[in-house]
């Protein structure tokens, strides 16, 4: 599913993960969402279009205000998936390599 | 960019595989498992222990800022042929999961670069998928508590 690089994507960010933890709780406006960050109304409807995008999200049109609830269905699927242990071990072998590449040999 | 690591997971085993190309030529990437003083580097814990032989063991921990004990891990190493494999038990003490089965295959691809292969082996398939989505739960926790903090700065600042 091509779909997957741009969840991963989009949950790398400690915000994006924030407002889908807030989420998991109620629906919330954009406005609502924001009052609980430190950053801009913009910043916070920026974060709500890639998780829309990545369907994380679902709007509904409830009179002239929007409430986002997550999509479960996609959620789960994140749940299920592995690229976090698989980013945790790129990480680490990252850092082995870094290391490694400044090693001066004891004589 | 090309993902240097990569997983091998089949739904419904108890295994994974995990391999990485290292540009490390083989001696070096084989150092970074058996010196003490470079795992704690790379991993960011404290080796305890770390006999590098057959029928050896291992005990490293892990500490938070503060000083405080977060997580000791421990295992026996099984086999240790230099530069070629290691084959270990690895545990985390006090946890759920027990002991997993680990075959570490080095080999050199040039001169100048590597490759490890990491087989890992569990005791159910039910626990090695719990500790493949551990990192994912990880981080839901780390961003709920990042949470908590901001939900508290901004009470703390209605309160002024």
């Amino acid at each position: 599913m091509e779909l997957r690089r741009d969840v991963f994507q989009a949950i790398a960010d400690p915000t994006r993960r924030a407002i889908l933890t807030l989420l998991a709780f109620q629906a919330m406006t954009p406005t609502a969402i924001a009052e609980n960050f430190g950053s801009t109304r913009q910043t916070i409807s920026k974060h709500i279009q890639i998780l829309s995008a990545c369907e994380l999200l679902q709007p509904q049109q409830n009179g002239r205000e929007i409430h986002y609830t997550l999509n479960a269905k996609n959620m789960k699927a994140i749940a299920d998936f592995i690229e976090p242990f698989r980013v945790l071990w790129e990480e680490r072998f990252n850092k082995l390599e870094d290391v490694m590449k400044q090693y001066i040999p004891k004589k | 960019m090309e993902r240097k690591t990569k997983i091998h997971a089949e739904d419904g085993r108890q295994e994974i595989t995990i391999t990485r190309e290292f540009e490390l030529p083989l001696d070096l990437l084989f150092r970074a498992y058996t010196d003490a003083a470079i795992v704690e580097q790379w991993m960011g814990n404290k080796v305890l222990q770390l006999d590098n032989k057959a029928l050896g063991a291992y005990r490293f921990e892990t500490t938070d800022p503060k000083g405080n004990v977060v997580l000791r891990s421990r295992g026996t190493i099984h086999s240790f042929e230099p530069n070629h494999r290691i084959t270990r038990t690895f545990e985390m003490e006090n946890t759920p999961f027990e002991a997993q089965l680990e075959f570490l295959e080095f080999a050199a691809l040039t001169e100048s670069t590597s490759l490890l292969t990491m087989h890992v082996i569990y005791r159910s398939v039910a626990q090695r998928d719990q500790m493949l989505q551990l990192p994912f739960a990880q981080g839901i926790n780390m961003a709920h508590n990042r949470l908590e903090q901001i939900v508290l700065t901004v009470q703390s600042t209605n309160h002024e």
